[in-house]
């Protein structure tokens, strides 16, 4: 099969088979082939920041050079704190619009599209092949496009920035293989959520992950970045999902720029096989404080809840929108609990409006607030008082994340929090 | 031969970086003196009150997982943190603690050998811990020399420039 173009894959017969991490690597690191734990050093394709660029300015100032490596390869845009909720932060964005100026930077999308993991791939800057760092952790999913998408600090942004690039030791791999259909109702996050669960927030550390398998063949683009997003809460440091035709129609109808579709070869070394089918999986919910605290919805369900919230780089897309107004329509969410929209971007958001989503949302009681990453990482929009309990289909609920360490957060589907909402505790769809 | 000498102050397993540095300081970008009065502020307060500089952590399973927020290496090393040493640690935190030049080392068992308030000694060279108080001992993972030198450059910003050629008065 001969997928998008660019250069097409090499399979070197019998010996020094690769997984997409390896043949990634190595063909930005300009080597043949790799191996595991090998340290290389590769050349970046797209480096992207957020607010934290203004970390990155400063640590890039102190290195001294004048210009960044390539204007054209670095995007920058806001959305953990839109609009300034301070006026720390409105500095922040105002040194960094500068700096855009000053350094002619091609790609800055400021605070008007969205979150950097929706906004990335809709403007066509997350492609096959490529290599994307970014300063935020949850660009693992960009992965699924069959980029090796990571994420990395502000001082060693800054030298990506000098430099162009970035010294690795190339990931062990392992292998997810999905199988089996869906049960109605349950979705990406809930398989996710149950593979955190059982191989626990260590269980990929500095590990590649590849996805594939029928049910992932089948699933929409916006489901594999699930399973990419949440593969950095197992420590990965990069998730794929295989490439195919619908990854290169996707990212062929956004950009002109050539890419190289890598697959994994046939013999390549996995450290780590697993095979799971679907048929049975019930809607799942993390619990406080950590993200492999795994059930399934049932066993938590009568719990009360103050909060409701979809949205983010997880579950903040169309078909999450979708799967929640779907549930929400003609429903009133529950006296007392707060339930908030945010779509993950503009584009998502006018779809949902056009679509009807937003004004079954306003019908039932939602709040919808401005696509951006919201209260998720506690800075603002929606925060948590001591004692109240939040459910949500972000990507952490560690002990203080959205707001009081007393709070409760749990992550669900986005189909779980609109019934949850209406039930005014934890609840399965169905 | 790099010696690191203090007095441990530990944690357990799984300390995540909005633990380490809490979200609703991130708008704290540049001043890294302000950034170190929160380290570990809203689910440890104590530690502002008891931890001193020289303080070496020890820490459990994947320190630092999470966030990439790099605060959560600056608002350490400004806070006067000598080292860290983890049964394990995240990648993020990890390379942001190098770049930072902040040392850090994997130490299977240090957890198992080492008491909050232990005084120890970290041979960055031979990868070593030390408890001085049993002298019991663990090996950690020695760092490779191109890690070791960011680290003895003071950080990744003053290795660039060295290796770029600028003076790093």
């Amino acid at each position: 099969m001969v997928l998008g173009s660019g250069s097409q894959n090499k399979h070197p017969m019998g010996k020094n088979q690769m997984t997409i991490a390896e043949k990634i690597l190595a063909k930005a690191s300009g080597n043949d082939t790799v191996k595991p734990r090998e340290i290389v050093t590769a050349q970046i394709d797209v480096a992207m920041s957020h607010e934290n660029a203004d970390v990155v300015l400063r640590a890039f100032r102190e290195i001294g050079i004048e210009k960044v490596w390539d204007a054209e390869r670095i995007v920058l845009l806001f959305d953990h704190r839109i609009p300034a909720e301070s006026e720390k932060t409105a500095a922040t964005h105002q040194r960094i619009r500068m700096f855009v100026k000053e350094q002619g930077i091609k790609h800055f999308y400021d605070l008007n599209e969205g979150i950097c993991h929706q906004v990335l791939p809709e403007n066509g800057h997350s492609r096959p092949g490529d290599v994307l760092v970014g300063t935020d952790s949850h660009t693992t999913t960009h992965g699924a496009f069959g980029t090796f998408a990571t994420g990395i600090g502000a001082t060693e942004m800054a030298g990506v920035w000098a430099t162009g690039e970035l010294w690795f030791m190339v990931p062990e791999s392992m292998r997810i293989k999905i199988s089996g259909d869906f049960n109605k109702h349950v979705s990406a996050k809930d398989l996710i959520l149950s593979i955190v669960g059982k191989l626990g927030a260590a269980g990929a550390d500095y590990k590649a992950i590849e996805f594939s398998g029928e049910t992932i063949s089948n699933m929409s683009i916006a489901s594999r970045m699930v399973l990419t997003n949440l593969s950095m809460e197992m420590g990965a440091k990069v998730a794929f999902v295989v490439p195919d035709k619908k990854t290169v129609d996707y990212v062929r109808s956004r950009t002109n720029q050539p890419f190289s579709t890598l697959l994994p070869d046939q013999d390549a070394e996995y450290v780590e096989d697993l095979d799971i089918n679907v048929n049975d999986l019930e809607s799942m919910v993390a619990c406080p404080h950590s993200v492999d605290n795994v059930k399934p919805v049932a066993e938590v369900a009568g719990m009360r809840i103050d909060q409701a919230l979809i949205g983010s780089c997880t579950n903040g897309r169309l078909e999450d929108l979708a799967s929640a107004a779907e549930i929400l329509d003609g429903k009133q969410v529950s006296p007392g609990v707060r339930l908030l929209v945010i779509p993950a971007s503009r584009r998502v958001y006018l779809e949902a409006v056009r679509k009807g989503y937003v004004e079954v949302f306003i019908r039932s009681g939602a709040l919808v607030l401005n696509p951006g990453c919201g209260p998720c990482l506690g800075a603002h929009q929606g925060l948590m008082a001591p004692g109240e309990v939040c459910i949500s289909t972000t990507n952490r609920n560690f002990k203080g994340r959205m707001g009081s360490s007393e709070a409760f957060v749990f992550l669900a589907s986005p189909a779980t929090v609109a019934q949850s909402a209406i039930a005014g505790e934890i609840t399965a769809p169905n | 031969m790099q010696m690191i000498k203090g007095r441990a102050y530990k944690f357990g397993d799984g300390i995540n970086t909005d633990v380490i540095y809490p979200g609703r300081y991130l708008s704290i970008t540049t001043d890294r003196e302000e950034m170190a009065k929160h380290c570990f502020e809203t689910v440890y307060p104590e530690f502002l009150k008891t931890a001193r500089a020289g303080d070496i952590i020890v820490g459990g399973k994947n320190f630092g997982c999470g966030s990439s927020r790099e605060q959560a290496a600056t608002c350490l090393k400004y806070f006067g943190i000598g080292a860290v040493v983890a049964e394990s640690f995240a990648r993020i935190f990890y390379r942001n603690a190098i770049n930072l030049g902040l040392p850090v080392l994997v130490a299977p068992g240090v957890t198992r050998v080492v008491d909050h308030g232990d005084d120890i000694e970290i041979d960055l060279d031979r990868g070593m811990v030390k408890n001085t108080r049993t002298n019991e001992t663990v090996e950690s993972t020695r760092l490779p020399s191109f890690i070791l030198e960011i680290i003895n450059d003071g950080g990744l910003i003053k290795h660039l420039r060295k290796k770029l050629g600028l003076s790093n008065k």
